[in-house]
């Protein structure tokens, strides 16, 4: 509504036309993206209907996972899902606002220009090389430096216990971190970006420093956006397949510790899909995709009307 | 120590922190960057990398050019599906940003990038491979090109969006119909911003490995009949990774520097192609 309202008031006055073919056919053709996130859901929802009416409810709250039995619970992989995009977030969180209030900042332009660029590079590189690189350079390091010392000396607290493995939650985690750091700096950026000019001026004009003029006028304002610009990257890191397959262990259950091997929606679908037979177990696979999808579309669309809502007041 | 000096000390001191964690932010980059090129440069100094297919492991001189072609070819085909489509839907959102339903075009479009790319994957198995009875480069390309469109119209958007309206007023004042406006007057005007969306897009869809996964599926041998099974760069870094085998790895560090190659020169170029955009649009 808001998002609305700002672009009616920023757009320029309609040139009166007759209604025209040619405008009817591309509003149509734009209906391609719309149209396509929908047949997708339909296809999903109907090929994972065997597996629906089999299980009900009890599907996400089972942890078998049998496809000689044909059992077929969810949770150990949406445990692993929701548990590696928390952790994610929480390391992604400080370094991602630091970057965008870095990049937000008046002034500064050619290392500002440099890191965006160098930041903008990071979203571009292929989700795989981030999982050949996290297999053979990150999980041996995290290994030794990371996952043994914690555990060696917290390991008495249940979820920081041993042994660490190389592929574990804690990698995916750190892996799914890197890889959502530029979603979150970037959508962050233009959020505090839109913060009017007049805000961080008046502040300073008070004789604010630096950092109270953001700590207590610029971050508050654009608060809701931020919020929105972290659940924009929570909604890549639930969706993110193939460099946390590489990485996590792959493991059907839920682990005792996050330095164990765990498996998420995606990665379990990625892996065991072309190997799947018969009507059920492909359907229970395909049910974990719609789980997925729908939870990723909620945060997505929950994220993008802060984010937009966020861009809005503080414009007006 | 007074109260201003304080404040004043502190607030360096959270610049520094500010500093200091985003450095800490491009240190994945430089890490990504220098291992892929160091473990890379070996298979792919070897010209054999570029001309022999995937061979198994034990049996030298295995390459990735069934992959490229694979990767070429899928995301051919994808792109002449999505950036027609794409290019028209961007247009629509530019030109008429007011129009009832483009708010909704814009939030699927949105959405539809944040979509996980493997439910893609699923749909094009669902509605193509499972009807075929076997795994096509078709079928990959359909799951590619629903991945490129929300792209492809956003970025045409913005592009449309940058051409000043002076330009579309005086072609309307010379009687132009409006579609000669939009596409013989302010597509070509903002072509550099919409095929740099379009290489962007390109550039996604190359480096995807989940969609490609069960459609594609991956083929050692050259092949490039559009409805068998082909081979793709991602599969084959995906696949090899994950042997145990010394020389398949090699092949996959190789191929994870030719995407990576691929995405930077596409991503460096479009950066340097839309900066000229703006500077241009802001002299129309």
């Amino acid at each position: 509504m808001a998002a609305a309202l700002d672009s009616a008031a920023s757009a320029p006055d309609p040139i009166p036309t007759p209604p025209d073919r040619y405008r009817a056919f591309i509003a149509f053709v734009s209906w391609a993206a719309p149209a396509s996130l929908i047949l997708i859901v339909a296809v999903l929802i109907q090929e994972a209907f065997p597996a629906i009416r089999k299980f009900g409810l009890g599907f996400l709250l089972g942890t078998a996972w049998n496809p000689v039995t044909l059992q077929f619970g969810a949770l150990p992989a949406i445990f692993g899902t929701v548990v590696t995009s928390a952790i994610a977030i929480a390391i992604a969180l400080p370094v991602g606002i630091a970057v965008a209030i870095l990049l937000a900042e008046p002034g500064a332009v050619g290392i500002r220009g440099a890191l965006g660029t160098g930041i903008e590079l990071l979203a571009a590189i292929p989700s795989v090389v981030y999982g050949i690189w996290a297999l053979y350079v990150l999980a041996p390091w995290t290994l030794l430096h990371l996952e043994a010392p914690i555990s060696e000396h917290l390991g008495f607290i249940g979820f920081l216990g041993g042994p660490p493995r190389q592929t574990s939650l804690f990698t995916a985690s750190l892996v799914l971190a890197i890889m959502i750091l530029p979603t979150l700096s970037a959508v962050s950026r233009d959020v505090i970006r839109a913060v009017p000019r007049g805000l961080r001026e008046s502040t300073v004009a008070l004789g604010a420093t630096w950092w109270e003029t953001v700590w207590r006028v610029i971050l508050p304002a654009a608060r809701a956006g931020i919020f929105g610009a972290t659940m924009l990257a929570v909604g890549r890191a639930l969706a993110e397949t193939i460099a946390v397959t590489m990485v996590i262990g792959n493991r059907f259950e839920i682990p005792h510790s996050v330095f164990f091997p765990a498996y998420t929606l995606a990665s379990v679908i990625a892996n065991e899909f072309t190997e799947a037979t018969g009507d059920l177990y492909p359907a229970a696979l395909i049910e974990l995709g719609l789980v997925l999808i729908l939870v990723t579309l909620t945060t997505n669309v929950l994220a993008l009307v802060l984010v937009r809502s966020g861009q809005a007041r503080v414009t007006i | 120590m007074t109260r201003n000096t304080w404040r004043r000390l502190s607030s360096g001191a959270a610049l520094g922190v500010i500093y200091t964690l985003t450095a800490l932010a491009l240190i994945p980059l430089g890490l990504v960057l220098w291992f892929v090129a160091s473990k890379g440069l070996p298979s792919v100094l070897h010209p054999e990398f570029f001309i022999n297919s995937e061979r198994p492991t034990g049996i030298p001189g295995g390459g990735v050019a069934n992959a490229i072609v694979g990767t070429g070819i899928m995301v051919g085909m994808a792109s002449m599906a999505a950036v027609p489509i794409g290019v028209l839907g961007g247009i629509y959102l530019a030109e008429y940003r007011v129009a009832r339903w483009a708010s909704w075009v814009r939030l699927a479009s949105d959405v539809l990038v944040g979509a996980p790319s493997i439910a893609l994957g699923i749909f094009a198995y669902t509605v193509m491979v499972v009807p075929q009875r076997h795994f096509s480069a078709v079928s990959a390309s359909l799951a590619l090109a629903i991945l490129m469109l929300p792209v492809v119209i956003r970025t045409t958007e913005s592009a449309v969006g940058l051409i000043p309206n002076g330009l579309r007023e005086s072609g309307l004042a010379l009687g132009l119909p409006r579609w000669r406006v939009s596409l013989q007057l302010i597509l070509p005007a903002a072509a550099p911003g919409v095929i740099t969306g379009a290489l962007l897009a390109v550039a996604r869809a190359s480096g995807e490995t989940a969609p490609v996964l069960f459609t594609g599926f991956g083929n050692p041998i050259f092949s490039v009949d559009p409805t068998h099974s082909m081979s793709a760069l991602p599969l084959v870094v995906f696949r090899d990774a994950l042997t145990p085998y010394n020389d398949l790895q090699q092949v996959a560090w190789g191929a994870a520097l030719v995407l990576v190659v691929m995405v930077l020169v596409i991503n460096l170029g479009s950066r340097w192609v839309l900066r000229r955009q703006i500077r241009l649009a802001g002299q129309l």
